[in-house]
């Protein structure tokens, strides 16, 4: 990545564009709280909504798009092993994840 | 004596690209990801496993954690703004922008502050029940990440000019690799945010 | 470039030895304490051992000043105590003991060597972690005045119980973070150090082993040790803010119900806890690989067998260590989806540790083997791990694991893996290494009766607990006579526990051997061992630095025997 004077405008154009998009995505999320959706759709609707605006960070702010390969893969290995690590806690048998001991 | 240094510390290495820096906060910011999924995927469990637990937005001041969300934006977009600056060699601008985000950073702190007061001004703390239990642990803890970074970049703004003047290409990296914990910090909110508060 | 070229000859002696910033005194320093720690655990057990060989008599000569109407009343060791004293020595032996010798240690002194660097990538960061650990030690140790004793939930500490347990469980929980941060600091240095300052020439796959299993350690210990984090933190909400994330609704204790909002999952502890601590039994036995492996090599005066298969083997370990933690909680209740998919894949991670296992076996057949040392403890390492590993199976397979688990049978498996397993392989590096470190060989004849006591009283401590966990004998058990199956075999104990004192005393001599030679020891050449590997090819001990010039490799690192060459072995950085 070069840093020469006219690509880090380019780069600065970028953020400011980034933060609009964030800012529009957060008041997006937080109407759409509103609508007072099911719990499936409204989990759904907020991760995606989340996804793409952290997505929007990693890439541009934190440069990932133009980012080594090295680092990508770190990252990738990890995120696999996090959702590994969130399914299966989340699908051992709930009967014993219950509350009380008399259930 | 040996006259061995070590390499990549402001140059990149040629085969992984990286400086020594640069991958070594990447590696934190990995295992930062397995820290946050730990206590995300334990806020399923509990919350999957308990009817009762009330929505988010029933019990929490909305429009104050909004408030905080566009905050947190924005000291990320002034943190990658002072990286640029260093970038083009404005270290006035620089200054400005770091100051910025520290000064966003200490006003999310202070939101976070009013919300917590006045949950205890409620009769609401951590050991009334499970959602205040997570909510306030789980902000908590990402309080303190966002206490750490505001350190380090208080830590940055007040001995920088130093390390600029001897060595720009090494300091503007140290700059980068606090930028990229502090968007870290950012990434975490986007997900807790609507995860505690609006669902 | 900005120069970092220290100039250590200004340095005072608190900068040069007490907060020293290079990797070598760092790597002294954590295997000095490691060493202590390793040697406390143990006294711990010793002292359990007499009360499980003669239950409910005194302790001999220390009795009388440990008499303590709580703990101690009339000098018998009390459960609480016995717990105590269980809880301490897991939680010793595994944070404060293997895992800062064999990474902390044997990976700070030679990786960088290894790697051909001047010293590690971050080396402030370095004597952070060191000092993070020293910490996390004092406030494990200083536990043990607290009035209500130091932790006695078991290593685990499993919920409810590690809740409502004394003041000492937070300390616990205090000083695990600590060891916590410590590691996740040095993986990050580990790695950054392996991937980006390798001399020139030393590509991936010229590394020695001993590097790859460092590699794959500090990958394990960075990415699974979080969420263990992530744990400690609700477990001190729980005992401190009196919050419930592992309390459940109704619980009453003693008679009374608990005043606690509930709703909380015990089970939930369980799966973060053994989220790091089966990765974590691997960060046990990876160094020690590592260590058995140059040792190995470099005494068959043969090439390696099976170089990268058993590269690509640690690492496929290393993936599959992260889906296999269930294992440990199999009579937890799960449903037969979850218990198939964690017999499935604990069945499937045997395959690589059988392919390393191998590996060193066949590189022995047809070698000239020298049986230096090192070299006995390294061969001794192959069976004793095999037995690890082979008594595991029945614990992997679910419905065995239904009658073994929580027996005797369990400690014996695991023992046989860390005890003469991983700590056979850390003496092998110890006596292989400490040339290069101290420029003086040890003591052959100290080290041959150290070895020969070791290794029989060992297995004099270890194979009977098969029996005693085949008989049902549980673990964790403070009156081994109060069942009548437990009774029965009672002599067992008595067998084990002189074997366990034997062993103390054999370390007696180790301790000996260490400091003596370091004065009477014979001198030793740059490269005692006419080894291959870039740390034999600095002054010794190494200056700050290493290297008197960065060194170029120019082949892989087990040439040896190579045929048409004038020696039996071929330096790597020589041209």
């Amino acid at each position: 990545m070069s840093h020469a004077a006219e690509d880090i405008k380019k780069h600065v154009r970028t953020y400011i564009a980034v933060f609009v998009a964030l800012a529009g995505l957060t008041v997006v999320t937080v109407g759409v709280s509103y609508l007072h959706l099911t719990m499936p759709i409204a989990v759904t609707v907020a991760l995606v909504i989340a996804t793409i605006k952290s997505s929007l960070v990693a890439a541009y702010f934190m440069h990932l798009i133009s980012e080594r390969r090295l680092i990508h893969s770190i990252l990738v290995t990890t995120l696999l092993l996090f959702i590994a690590m969130i399914l299966i806690i989340f699908f051992t048998d709930q009967g014993v994840m219950s509350r009380g001991i008399h259930s | 004596m040996s006259t061995a240094v070590i390499h990549y510390i402001d140059e990149p290495h040629p085969v992984t690209g990286v400086t020594n820096s640069k991958l070594g906060i990447w590696l934190f910011i990995a295992s930062e990801i397995m820290l946050f999924g730990a206590l995300f995927s334990s806020y399923i469990i509990l919350r999957v496993g308990n009817p009762a637990w009330p929505q988010g937005w029933t019990v929490l001041n909305v429009p104050l954690a909004t408030l905080n969300t566009m905050i947190l934006i924005t000291s990320s977009v002034t943190m990658v703004m002072s990286w640029a600056a260093l970038m083009t060699n404005r270290f006035d601008r620089f200054r400005l922008y770091m100051g910025l985000t520290i000064l966003l950073g200490l006003g999310f702190m202070v939101v976070k502050g009013f919300e917590y007061s006045h949950k205890f001004h409620h009769e609401h703390f951590p050991w009334t029940n499970n959602f205040y239990g997570i909510y306030f642990t789980l902000t908590g803890l990402h309080g303190l990440h966002v206490l750490g970074g505001i350190l380090v970049n208080l830590y940055f703004l007040l001995t920088g000019s130093k390390l600029w003047k001897a060595n720009p290409t090494m300091f503007a990296g140290r700059i980068e690799a606090a930028g990229l914990y502090w968007h870290f910090v950012d990434l975490v909110w986007i997900f807790l945010f609507p995860s505690i508060y609006l669902l | 470039m900005s120069e970092h070229n220290d100039h250590s000859h200004e340095l005072g002696f608190i900068r040069k030895y007490v907060f020293s910033v290079d990797h070598k005194t760092i790597g002294i320093q954590y295997a000095i304490t490691g060493l202590l720690f390793l040697f406390f655990g143990f006294c711990l057990m010793m002292l359990m051992r007499w009360q499980l060989a003669y239950p409910g008599e005194a302790l001999p000569l220390v009795a009388s000043w440990l008499d303590n109407s709580q703990m101690m009343p009339g000098g018998v060791m009390s459960p609480d105590l016995y717990n105590a004293f269980g809880a301490m020595h897991g939680t010793i032996m595994v944070f404060l003991g293997v895992v800062p010798l064999g990474v902390g240690g044997f990976g700070n002194y030679i990786v960088p060597l290894q790697v051909g660097a001047p010293d590690m990538a971050f080396p402030k960061l370095n004597a952070a972690s060191y000092w993070s650990y020293f910490v996390g030690g004092v406030i494990m140790l200083g536990s043990f005045f607290l009035p209500g004793g130091p932790a006695q939930s078991g290593w685990t500490s499993y919920p409810p119980l590690s809740n409502l347990a004394s003041t000492g469980q937070t300390m616990w929980l205090v000083g695990m973070i600590f060891l916590i941060a410590s590691s996740l600091l040095g993986s990050v240095n580990f790695l950054v150090t392996i991937i980006q300052l390798r001399a020139k020439g030393l590509s991936f796959f010229r590394m020695p082993f001993f590097v790859w299993a460092q590699f794959v350690t500090a990958f394990l210990l960075l990415l699974a040790f979080p969420p263990l984090q992530a744990a400690a933190v609700f477990q001190l909400m729980d005992r401190v803010a009196g919050t419930s994330f592992f309390m459940p609704s109704g619980l009453v204790v003693s008679g009374m119900p608990l005043q606690v909002a509930g709703g909380g999952s015990p089970i939930l502890w369980q799966h973060l806890f053994w989220f790091l601590a089966h990765p974590e039994v691997y960060v046990l036995i990876l160094p020690a690989l590592g260590i058995v492996t140059e040792v190995i090599a470099n005494n068959t005066r043969k090439p390696l067998y099976g170089y990268k298969t058993m590269v690509y083997s640690v690492l496929f370990l290393g993936f599959l260590s992260f889906v296999v933690w269930a294992h440990h909680m199999f009579m937890t209740g799960m449903g037969t989806v979850m218990s198939n998919f964690f017999q499935t894949t604990t069945m499937i991670i045997s395959i690589p540790s059988v392919i390393l296992l191998s590996c060193l076996i066949i590189t022995l057949w047809g070698a000239s083997i020298r049986y230096n040392l090192p070299m006995m403890f390294a061969l001794a390492f192959l069976p004793m791990f095999a037995i690890g590993g082979l008594t595991g199976l029945p614990l992997g397979l679910a419905t065995s694991d239904i009658y073994l688990h929580d027996t005797y049978y369990v400690i014996g498996h695991f023992h046989y893996v860390v005890a003469p397993g991983t700590l056979f392989a850390l003496f092998a590096g110890i006596y292989y290494w400490y040339p290069k470190a101290t420029g003086r060989m040890m003591n052959n004849i100290l080290g041959k009766l150290h070895f020969w006591i070791s290794f029989i009283s060992i297995n004099g401590i270890f194979m009977p607990m098969f029996i005693q966990g085949f008989a049902g004998v549980s673990r964790r058990l403070h009156t081994p006579n109060f069942y009548a199956h437990s009774e029965a075999i009672q002599g067992t104990n008595v067998f084990m526990s002189i074997s366990a004192w034997v062993l103390g005393a054999a370390q007696l001599l180790f301790i000996i051997n260490f400091f003596m030679s370091l004065r009477t020891g014979k001198k030793a050449s740059d490269n005692p061992w006419d080894a291959t590997t870039l740390e034999w090819a600095t002054p010794t001990p190494p200056p700050h630095g290493n290297f008197l010039q960065e060194p170029v490799v120019h082949r892989g690192p087990y040439e040896y025997s190579v045929p048409g060459k004038a020696t039996d072995y071929v330096p790597q950085q020589v041209s």
